[in-house]
C-alpha cells in the first residue's frame, strides 16, 4: 500500500498530473531535438529530455536508475556529446543543412511505428493500472546485481572498460 | 480298299551316292584354284581325276539302275503286305503290258527349312538321269584330255580347267536334282562358266563381248526359269502337301501334280511357258539362239563340251525332265500344235539355212547344234520323248567329235585359223584320221544308217509323224536334207580341193610375231581370220591374194563375217612347231577324237527301234531302263485305309486282271487312255504320261534315207561345181542375180536379228529407258531427297534463328539481363548513406512488425 | 494511472529518436537520436518492472545506461576520427559504403 493520497477512488491524480506534464515536455524536447537546427540547442534539449525520463522513473518508484540517469546520462554522456561537437566543429548558431535528403522518408515510418506500438500496447496493456508501490529498496537492486546478473555485471565492467580504452585508441592522435 | 502288291527294288552303294558325281567335280574345282599352279600338270591332272570318278560312280549308278530295273520284273510275282514307303509302285498285271515303276533313288539333306517348306540338297537318280550323268561325265573327261595338249602354253590354262571342272559339277548338280532349287542352282553354275569360258581371252574385246551376250541372252530366259519355277511351285505345292508329303519344289511331285487331274490348266499352261521360255535361251532356240555362234569365240574345248554336247542341251533336259508339266500345259498329247513343236521346227530351218553362209568351220557347227537342238525340242513338243533324249545321247557323240576335228583342223592344220575359206582345204591327205573321223560324225549327224544320227533322228521324225504332225514331219525331212547339204559344204572346204593359206603352208604375222618366224610370210598369203578385228585393222595391205579368198559370194561379206559375228576368237598361244605345214595332231587330241567317233558309230545301237520287230524289244535298251513308265502309283495314305477287294491298277485305271489295255497306242489313234491323258484313280498318282512309240516301218525309213541320200548328190556335185571347178555358171551368181544375192545377204546377215536385238531392242533400253531412268533417279528421286535436306536445313536455319536465338536465347539472356536490372534497381539502396540504410532498416522492421501482429492478432 | 502511459510515451520517443535518425545529417545528431531511443526503451523496462513488481526491469535498465554510455563513448570518438580525416561528418557525405 502506498501512501498517496488518492483523490478519487483508486485514482493519483497528482502522479497522473505530474505524469502528464513531464511527458508533454519531454515530448516536446525530443521533437526539438530532432527538428532544431542548432546543434548545441539539440544537445540541450536533449538534456531535458533526459532529465524528464529521470523524473518518470521516479515516477515508477525506480529512484536508483533516476539517479543512475541523472549521473551518468546527463552527467557524462552529454557532456561527451557536447564535447564531442565543439571537437567536431558545429557551428555556433544556426547551421543549415542538418537534414540529409531523405528525411522526408523518416515521417511515415515514425508514424507507422508509432502507431503500431501504439495499437498494440492499447491491445495488450488497454485497461491495465499500475499498482501502487513504494520505492524500490536499494538492496534489492543489489541483490540481484550480484547474484543473478553477476555475470553481466562483470562483463558490463569489461564492456565499459574496452569501451574507455577503445576510445582512447581511437581517438589519439598520432 | 486294296490289297496290293508290291515291289522290292534294289538299290547300290552307287545310286545312294550318285551325289558323289556333282561334288567330286566342284571340289576339284575348288583344289585346282587353290593348288593347281603348283601342280606338275598345272591343275589338269585335278580336273582329269574329278571326271574319272564323277564317270566312275555315273556308270556305277547306271549299272545298279539296270539291275534295280531287271529286279522290278523279277518280284512281281510276289505279294507282300502294305507298302512302307511312299509310292512302292504297284506290279504288273500277270500279262504284263504295264510295268511297275521304277521309283528314283533319292538322297538329299535338309538344304531350307522354313515355316513347313523343306527342300534338300542331293540326288534323285532314275534311269534318264543316270543317263545324262554318265554321257556328260564322259564327254568331260574326253574333252579335258584333248585339252591337255590343245590348250597347252595358255596364258590361264589353270583357270581353263578349273572353269571345265566346274562347268561339269554344275550340270551334274542340275541332271541329279531332286527339286527345282537345285536344278536352278546346276543351270546358274553352268551359265556362270560358260561365261568364264567363252570369255577365256577376254583381252581381246570380241571375246569379253560374245561372252557378255551369252550370259544376258540366256538370263533373259533365266527370267522364264525362275518365274516358271515360282508359278509351278504355287500351283503344286499345295496339292504336293496334301498328297505325297512334299513340296511344290520337288520334281516328282511336280510330275505328279500335273498328270493328277487336279492341276489348275492356267497354272500349268503358264509355267510351261516360262519353263520353256528358259530352255528357248539355254539352248538356242529361236529367237534366243543368237548367242550360241558368239560363243564360239571361246575356245575349242568349250565349243565342244558347253556349247555343242552337254550344256545346250540343259534346256532340253528341263523339258524332259518335268515332261509332264509340258504334257498337260500345251497339250502335247492330244495332237494339237504345242509351243514347244512349233519353235522347234522354226529352229531346224533357219538354224540349217544359216549354216549355208558361214565360213567359220565353228559356226558352221554351232548352227548345226542350234538345228539338231531345234529336233530335240521338236520331238519332245510332239511327244516324242524317248526320241529326243535319246538324240541327246547320240548327238553328244557326234558333235562332240566334230568340234574336237575343228579343233584338230585348227591346231595342226590351218594354223589357228577357223576360216574355211581362207586357210583350209584339202587336208584330207595330211590329217587322214581326222579327216575320217569327221566323215563318220557327219555321217552320224547327217543320219546315215547304220551310224549313231540315223537310230535316233529318224526316231525323232517317225514319232512326229506318227503322231499326227505330217507338215513337220516333212519339215523335219527338209532339215535333215539341209544338214546333209551344209555339212558336205563344210566338209568339202575343209578336206578337199586346194590347200589355201595356212593349209598351204604360208605362215601370218600378227600380233604374236615373236613366236613365228617371218620368213613365213609371203606376199600372197591372205590375212588369216585368227586376230582379233582391231589387230586386223593393220594388215589389210595384204589382202584377197590368192584363190583362197577370191570367193565372189564372200566378197560383200567378207568384212561382214568378220566384223558382224561380233566375236572372234583366238585359239590361245599354243605352242608352234609347226612351221612345216599341216600335220595330224597329236595322240592327246586324237584319241578323245576317235573314243567320241567310235560312239558316234555305235550310240545308235543303243536303242535300235527299227530292229525291235527282227530281234525283240530287249534291243530297245534305253526304253526299258531310261523311259520312266507311265504307270500309276499308289501313295502311302491310300493303302493304309485297310485291306479289301484285291484289284490291280493299271495305268491308273481299275481293270480286272484279265483286261488291260495295250499301253502304246498305234499310228492310227487308238484310244488313248493312262496316264497323260485320264486323271490317276484316287490314291495314285502318275509320273509321266504315257507317249506312244511309232512303229517303225521299212517304208519311213527308206523316205527319210532317201532324202538324206538325194541331199548329198546335190550337195556334193554343187560342191564340186562351185567350189572345185568354180564353174562359170554358178561363180558370181549372187552377184547377178538381185533375189539370190537379197536371200544371201538376208542370211549373212542372221536375217538380222542380232541387229533387231542389239540396236532395237537393247538400244532401246539402253538409251531412252535407261535415260529415262537416269532423269527419274536425278530429278525425281534425288532432287526429292536433295529437297528433304535444303528443307531440313531451312527448318533447322529457321529454328535457329527464331527459337534459339530469339527464344531460347531470349530466356536465357532475358534472365540475366533481368537480373542484372533487378540488381541495377536494387543498387540504389546501397548508397552508403546512413540514413538512408537507418530508414530502411527501420522500415523494414516496421513492416515485419505489422505483419507479426496481423498474423498474431487475427 | 495507467499503464499504457509510460508505454505510450517510450513509444513516441522511440518514434521520434527512429525520426532522428532517418532525417538527421550529422553523426552527432543522428547519436543523439540512437539516445533517444535507448532511452524510450529503459522507459518501457522500468515500467514493465513497475507493472510486474519484478525488479529485474530496473536491472535492466541500469544495464542499457551503462551500455549507451560505452557506446557513446566509442561512437564519438570515431566521429571525431572521422572529422579528422575527412574534414566533415555529414553522413550522406560518408557514402563510403556505397554499391
Amino acid at each position: 500500500m502506498s501512501a498517496v493520497i488518492l483523490a478519487a477512488d483508486g485514482v493519483n491524480v497528482a502522479q497522473n498530473v505530474a505524469f502528464g506534464i513531464i511527458a508533454a515536455i519531454m515530448i516536446f524536447a525530443a521533437l526539438n531535438v530532432v527538428t532544431t537546427k542548432n546543434v548545441v540547442h539539440a544537445a540541450l534539449w536533449l538534456v531535458v529530455v533526459l532529465s524528464g525520463i529521470a523524473a518518470q522513473y521516479i515516477l515508477a518508484a525506480a529512484e536508483f536508475v533516476a539517479i543512475s540517469q541523472v549521473l551518468v546520462y546527463i552527467g557524462a554522456v552529454m557532456v561527451l556529446f557536447l564535447f564531442g561537437i565543439m571537437l567536431t566543429r558545429a557551428q555556433i548558431g544556426k547551421e543549415f543543412g542538418l537534414n540529409n535528403k531523405g528525411w522526408a522518408l523518416g515521417i511515415p515510418v515514425g508514424l507507422t511505428l508509432f502507431g503500431l506500438l501504439a495499437w498494440v500496447i492499447l491491445d495488450a496493456f488497454g485497461d491495465d493500472t499500475l499498482p501502487d508501490r513504494g520505492p524500490a529498496p536499494t538492496v534489492a537492486l543489489s541483490d540481484q546485481f550480484l547474484s543473478i546478473y553477476l555475470v553481466p555485471f562483470l562483463a558490463i565492467s569489461f564492456v565499459l572498460l574496452a569501451a574507455a580504452i577503445g576510445a582512447i585508441v581511437l581517438a589519439r592522435k598520432d | 480298299m486294296l490289297a496290293a502288291e508290291t515291289v522290292e527294288l534294289t538299290s547300290g552303294w552307287f545310286l545312294e551316292n550318285a551325289w558323289l558325281t556333282g561334288l567330286i567335280p566342284v571340289i576339284g574345282f575348288a583344289i585346282i584354284i587353290a593348288f593347281g599352279k603348283k601342280l606338275p600338270m598345272k591343275g589338269a591332272e585335278i580336273g582329269l581325276a574329278s571326271m574319272a570318278g564323277s564317270l566312275v560312280i555315273a556308270v556305277g549308278a547306271g549299272i545298279q539302275w539296270i539291275q534295280r530295273t531287271n529286279s522290278a520284273e523279277e518280284h512281281s510275282e510276289e505279294a507282300v503286305g502294305l507298302l512302307q514307303a511312299f509310292g512302292r509302285s504297284l506290279p504288273s498285271a500277270t500279262e504284263g503290258e504295264a510295268e511297275p515303276f521304277i521309283e528314283p533313288v533319292v538322297k538329299t539333306w535338309v538344304w531350307w527349312q522354313n515355316s513347313g517348306l523343306e527342300f534338300g540338297i542331293g540326288s534323285s537318280v532314275d534311269g534318264f538321269a543316270v543317263l545324262i550323268l554318265a554321257l556328260v561325265a564322259f564327254i568331260a573327261l574326253l574333252v579335258q584330255v584333248f585339252s591337255i595338249d590343245y590348250v597347252r602354253d595358255d596364258r590361264r590354262y589353270t583357270h581353263f580347267f578349273a572353269a571345265i571342272t566346274l562347268f561339269a559339277g554344275g550340270m551334274l548338280i542340275m541332271v541329279m536334282a531332286e527339286n527345282m532349287v537345285q536344278l536352278i542352282l546346276g543351270w546358274e553354275i553352268m551359265g556362270l562358266t560358260s561365261f568364264m569360258l567363252i570369255g577365256h581371252w577376254w583381252e581381246e574385246e570380241a571375246n569379253s563381248r560374245a561372252a557378255l551376250k551369252a550370259f544376258f541372252t540366256v538370263r533373259v530366259g533365266d527370267v522364264g526359269l525362275l518365274v516358271g519355277t515360282a508359278i509351278i511351285f504355287f500351283g503344286a505345292n499345295q496339292w504336293a502337301v496334301d498328297n505325297l508329303d512334299s513340296n511344290g519344289f520337288n520334281i516328282a511331285a511336280i510330275q505328279a501334280w500335273a498328270l493328277s487331274g487336279e492341276a489348275n490348266t492356267q497354272f500349268l499352261l503358264w509355267g510351261a511357258v516360262a519353263l520353256f521360255i528358259a530352255c528357248i535361251g539355254k539352248s538356242g532356240q529361236f529367237p534366243l539362239h543368237t548367242w550360241l555362234p558368239d560363243a564360239m569365240a571361246g575356245p575349242t574345248p568349250v565349243s565342244s563340251l558347253l556349247h555343242s554336247s552337254t550344256m545346250v542341251v540343259a534346256g532340253v533336259f528341263l523339258v524332259a525332265r518335268i515332261y509332264p508339266v509340258f504334257w498337260e500345259g500345251f497339250n502335247i498329247g492330244t495332237g494339237g500344235l504345242s509351243f514347244i513343236a512349233v519353235i522347234g521346227a522354226i529352229t531346224i530351218v533357219i538354224a540349217a539355212l544359216l549354216a549355208f553362209v558361214q565360213d567359220d568351220i565353228k559356226k558352221v557347227l554351232a548352227y548345226s547344234t542350234v538345228s539338231q537342238l531345234g529336233y530335240m525340242m521338236l520331238g519332245l513338243g510332239t511327244g516324242a520323248w524317248l526320241p529326243a533324249v535319246f538324240h541327246i545321247v547320240t548327238h553328244a557323240f557326234f558333235k562332240c567329235a566334230l568340234f574336237l576335228c575343228a579343233g584338230s583342223v585348227a591346231h595342226s592344220g590351218s594354223h589357228h585359223s577357223f576360216d574355211m575359206k581362207k586357210d583350209m582345204g584339202g587336208l584330207r591327205k595330211k590329217m587322214p584320221v581326222t579327216f575320217w573321223a569327221w566323215i563318220v560324225s557327219t555321217l552320224a549327224l547327217t543320219g546315215v544308217f547304220p551310224f549313231a544320227g540315223f537310230w535316233s533322228k529318224d526316231e525323232i521324225i517317225d514319232n512326229v509323224g506318227a503322231n499326227g504332225y505330217t507338215f513337220l514331219q516333212w519339215t523335219a525331212l527338209g532339215g535333215a536334207a539341209l544338214t546333209a547339204m551344209y555339212m558336205t559344204r563344210a566338209t568339202y572346204l575343209t578336206f578337199f580341193g586346194e590347200p589355201r593359206g595356212a593349209a598351204a603352208g604360208h605362215g601370218h604375222d600378227d600380233a604374236h610375231a615373236e613366236e613365228h618366224e617371218m620368213e613365213h610370210v609371203s606376199v600372197g598369203a591372205p590375212e588369216p581370220r585368227s586376230l582379233s578385228s582391231a589387230a586386223n585393222a593393220g594388215h589389210e595391205a595384204v589382202q584377197h591374194g590368192g584363190e583362197g579368198s577370191a570367193s565372189d559370194e564372200s566378197h560383200g561379206g567378207h568384212g561382214g563375217s568378220g566384223a558382224d559375228d561380233g566375236s572372234d576368237h583366238h585359239d590361245g598361244g599354243g605352242h608352234h612347231d609347226e612351221h612345216a605345214g599341216p600335220h595330224e595332231s597329236g595322240k592327246l587330241i586324237l584319241v578323245p577324237i576317235l573314243i567320241l567317233s567310235v560312239g558316234a558309230v555305235l550310240a545308235g545301237f543303243l536303242n535300235p527301234t527299227p530292229l525291235a520287230s527282227r530281234f525283240g524289244e530287249g534291243v530297245e535298251f534305253l526304253k526299258k531302263y531310261v523311259e520312266p513308265r507311265p504307270t500309276a502309283v499308289v501313295t502311302e495314305e491310300f493303302l493304309a485305309s485297310g485291306p479289301g477287294e484285291s484289284v490291280v491298277l493299271v495305268d491308273g485305271v481299275a481293270y480286272a486282271p484279265s483286261v488291260t489295255p495295250a499301253a502304246e497306242g498305234g499310228e492310227e489313234g487308238a484310244k488313248k487312255s493312262g496316264c497323260g491323258f485320264t486323271a490317276p484313280e484316287a490314291g495314285t498318282v502318275c509320273f509321266f504320261p504315257s507317249v506312244s512309240h511309232a512303229e517303225p516301218k521299212f517304208t519311213k525309213i527308206l523316205l527319210s534315207l532317201g532324202v538324206v541320200g538325194a541331199a548329198y548328190a546335190v550337195a556334193i556335185a554343187f560342191n564340186v561345181a562351185f567350189y572345185g571347178r568354180r564353174d562359170k555358171r554358178l561363180v558370181g551368181l549372187t552377184e547377178r542375180n538381185k533375189a539370190l544375192r537379197g536371200g544371201f545377204l538376208f542370211l549373212k546377215n542372221k536375217y538380222y536379228l542380232d541387229a533387231l536385238y542389239e540396236n532395237v531392242i537393247v538400244h532401246s533400253v539402253a538409251h531412252p529407258i535407261a535415260k529415262a531412268a537416269y532423269w527419274i533417279n536425278q530429278k525425281v528421286i534425288d532432287a526429292t531427297v536433295n529437297e528433304v535436306g535444303i528443307g531440313t536445313r531451312k527448318t533447322g536455319q529457321w529454328v535457329y534463328d527464331n527459337i534459339d536465338q530469339k527464344i531460347v536465347d531470349g530466356a536465357v539472356n532475358g534472365s540475366g539481363w533481368a537480373a542484372s536490372e533487378a540488381g541495377h534497381a536494387m543498387q540504389s539502396t546501397q548508397s552508403g548513406k546512413i540514413g538512408q540504410y537507418g530508414a530502411l532498416l527501420f522500415g523494414a522492421a516496421t513492416v515485419g512488425a505489422i505483419v507479426l501482429v496481423l498474423v498474431n492478432v487475427s | 494511472m495507467l499503464a499504457v502511459n509510460f508505454l505510450l510515451l517510450a513509444a513516441a520517443l522511440f518514434a521520434i529518436g527512429v525520426y532522428g535518425v532517418i532525417a538527421r545529417r550529422n553523426a552527432v545528431m543522428v547519436l543523439m537520436s540512437i539516445e533517444l531511443i535507448l532511452n524510450a526503451v529503459s522507459l518501457n523496462l522500468v515500467a514493465f518492472s513497475l507493472m510486474t513488481g519484478a525488479i529485474d526491469g530496473q536491472v535492466f535498465a541500469l544495464y542499457v545506461i551503462a551500455i549507451a554510455a560505452a557506446e557513446v563513448g566509442v561512437g564519438l570518438a570515431m566521429v571525431l576520427m572521422i572529422y579528422r580525416n575527412r574534414k566533415t561528418i555529414a553522413l550522406d557525405e560518408l557514402s563510403e559504403m556505397k554499391g
